[in-house]
């Protein structure tokens, strides 16, 4: 090139960042600020979205313990236990890894705050451990007595609900579009999940004769986990749902489908008669309920990084149009701005 | 605000960032790093016109955004220069201070919202339930870390560090309600000149934080700026999202309930 003002822009052109026009600045869009989000990420790591799994499993069980030894059911009662005793003695292991501060992590104990739910579940979740804890002791060792255990077991049985769902409404309290315009069903959502999967996990353990409690709970959890799952997504906005079928998303959320309509299956058909097909089936849904609660975890990062799921509904609730036209007629004097944006002509 | 100070309240203070007034210096962005001590969180060349801070987080508690816009004057074609610094807008209602479990941030006698450092123990909470994207977690530290509106020059009677530093006035600070009047001035004041786009934002107590402790005098629509548009404090829809927890753990009992007395017969 014999132009050496042209061979000097080309230059200075390449390797850095280039918008249209040859410009050096990167279009700004008028409905976003770069394209970058409005929101912050969460920061919650893969902890949280294991102890949605682990605590929903162990509310569940507790129930389901409670309930088979009302009615009877002793075998059954003494392996769901365990399993919510052990769902519950994983979960604040988790929730305190994830503290950036681990060591204060009583400091969630300083206060009982109604308008959170990370504190009310705190409480709720404390309580439950504890009467858990207490209830497996007297119905696998006998210590302490029934005069603690049964307490206990009743305290259990009515906080294991609230421990299954109320992680359903932490999440959609925030401001992240794909969790909180989806409170009305995700707590169904994780409601489904933890029957599913603790009515699993139970059967898996318990002898066939004395199983179906878990295999029915199981199998109707199912149904509503898949049932309110799909709810939630057709009710959202388009550009919210994206989120849970995006690249992160969308295959965690179907395979979650799979395993779980797989297990359900499974248990409905064959686990009358066949323990092999009870554990197949009972590993299966708690799969389904670990991959369903990981897609609506990995949904919230995609949705706050977005800034079109958080810009386009607040815009359509404020009532303006989306193109990036004004509604505003420019007036003419020079110091008005029309809204076309793009990046300035470099001089030449 | 439910906090109630007695005879410590004070006169509730914040700030009105009239952007029509921004030069883009970037002096609240230093003023702020130097007074707080905020630690260095990148020198980074984003060439975003010229941002080269990207936004507001843990280590960034001023951000200046700048957006460049073609502007058709009659005949020639000029360029409209866009310029606002950003910050934590100390919401009436705040949903960083609904949400957080362990009572660290609270809501000071002048109205602001801060974090106790020595309380927060870096759940999270926060990051995602502010609207506006303020808060963020400090890698190394744990804590989340956000704008305090100066607490501790509040408390000598100083202006906040950026207010001070900035060089237009741009960043003026003072009691809300002087500020929200001569507000409203500036606007009708910038109609009469022809900037038909200016607007105020988050200075209405009916929008969904409640007005802010920090409102802005915008020239183009919020988002253009990375502004949400309609932002509400998520603790509005707390009654609704634990009515459906309820009715979702009813229903959990009922199969359970359910399940039992239906499989006692198979046993």
């Amino acid at each position: 090139m014999s132009d050496p003002q042209a061979a000097i822009s080309q230059m200075g052109g390449r390797g850095r960042h280039q918008g249209r026009d040859g410009a050096m600045v990167p279009a700004a869009t008028p409905d976003s600020y770069y394209g970058r989000p409005v929101l912050t990420a969460p920061v919650w790591t893969w902890e949280i979205a294991a102890y949605f799994f682990t605590g929903g499993l162990a509310g569940a069980s507790a129930t389901l313990a409670a309930g088979a030894g009302l009615t009877g059911n002793a075998t059954l009662a003494r392996r769901a236990w365990p399993v919510a005793l052990a769902g519950a003695a994983v979960s604040p292991v988790l929730l305190i890894s994830d503290l950036g501060r681990p060591e204060r992590f009583l400091r969630m104990l300083r206060v009982f705050k109604p308008t959170s739910p990370m504190s009310v579940g705190t409480w709720v979740l404390s309580a439950f451990a504890t009467a858990t804890g207490l209830a497996t002791g007297w119905q696998l060792l006998g210590v302490p007595p029934a005069a603690v255990g049964v307490p206990a077991a009743a305290v259990a049985a009515l906080t294991g609900p609230v421990v299954s769902t109320y992680t359903a409404v932490l999440i959609a309290q925030t401001a992240v579009p794909a969790w909180h315009d989806a409170r009305r069903e995700l707590p169904f959502v994780f409601a489904g999940s933890s029957l599913a999967s603790a009515g699993g996990a139970v059967a898996a353990l318990t002898p066939v004769e004395a199983a179906a409690p878990a295999r029915a709970m199981a199998v109707a959890g199912a149904a509503v986990e898949v049932a309110a799952a799909t709810v939630m997504t057709r009710r959202l906005d388009p550009r919210v749902r994206a989120a849970y079928e995006a690249p992160s998303t969308g295959p965690f959320h179907q395979a979650a489908r799979a395993c779980t309509l797989g297990g359900a299956a499974l248990l409905a058909a064959a686990g009358r008669r066949s323990r092999t097909a009870t554990v197949a089936g009972g590993l299966a849904l708690c799969a389904g309920s670990a991959l369903e609660r990981w897609a609506v975890y990995k949904a919230g990062r995609v949705s706050a990084d977005d800034p079109a799921q958080t810009v386009g509904p607040q815009r359509d609730r404020r009532g303006r149009p989306r193109s990036s036209e004004s509604s505003r007629a420019p007036s003419p004097s020079p110091h008005s701005a029309a809204r076309s944006t793009t990046s300035p002509r470099r001089s030449s | 605000m439910t906090v109630t100070y007695g005879e410590e309240a004070r006169e509730r203070v914040g700030f009105f960032t009239d952007t029509s007034l921004c030069i883009g210096c970037k002096a609240c962005e230093v003023a702020c790093k130097e007074w707080n001590a905020v630690p260095e969180d990148g020198l980074d060349f984003m060439g975003l016109s010229m941002d080269n801070t990207g936004g507001l987080g843990a280590d960034t508690w001023r951000h200046v955004a700048f957006v460049e816009q073609r502007v058709q004057l009659e005949d020639v074609e000029g360029l409209r220069w866009l310029m606002s610094s950003d910050v934590c807008k100390h919401c009436t209602h705040a949903a960083c201070l609904d949400v957080c479990p362990t009572g660290s941030l609270f809501r000071t006698e002048f109205g602001t919202v801060v974090v106790q450092e020595d309380i927060c123990n870096g759940c999270g909470y926060c990051v995602p339930a502010c609207p506006f994207g303020v808060l963020d977690k400090r890698e190394e530290d744990g804590r989340v870390w956000k704008c305090t509106l100066c607490y501790d020059r509040l408390r000598d009677d100083q202006e906040p560090a950026c207010a001070k530093a900035c060089p237009t006035d741009s960043i003026q600070f003072g009691p809300l309600e002087v500020l929200r009047v001569h507000a409203k001035g500036r606007v009708e004041e910038l109609h009469e000149r022809g900037q038909d786009g200016a607007r105020l934002y988050l200075d209405s107590p009916d929008d969904g934080v409640g007005g802010a402790g920090a409102f802005f005098l915008l020239l183009d629509e919020p988002e253009v700026y990375g502004l949400p548009p309609d932002p509400v404090d998520c603790t509005r829809d707390l009654g609704e999202s634990w009515r459906a927890a309820g009715a979702a753990a009813v229903t959990l009992a009922a199969v359970v309930a359910g399940a039992v007395l239906v499989g006692r017969r198979f046993a």
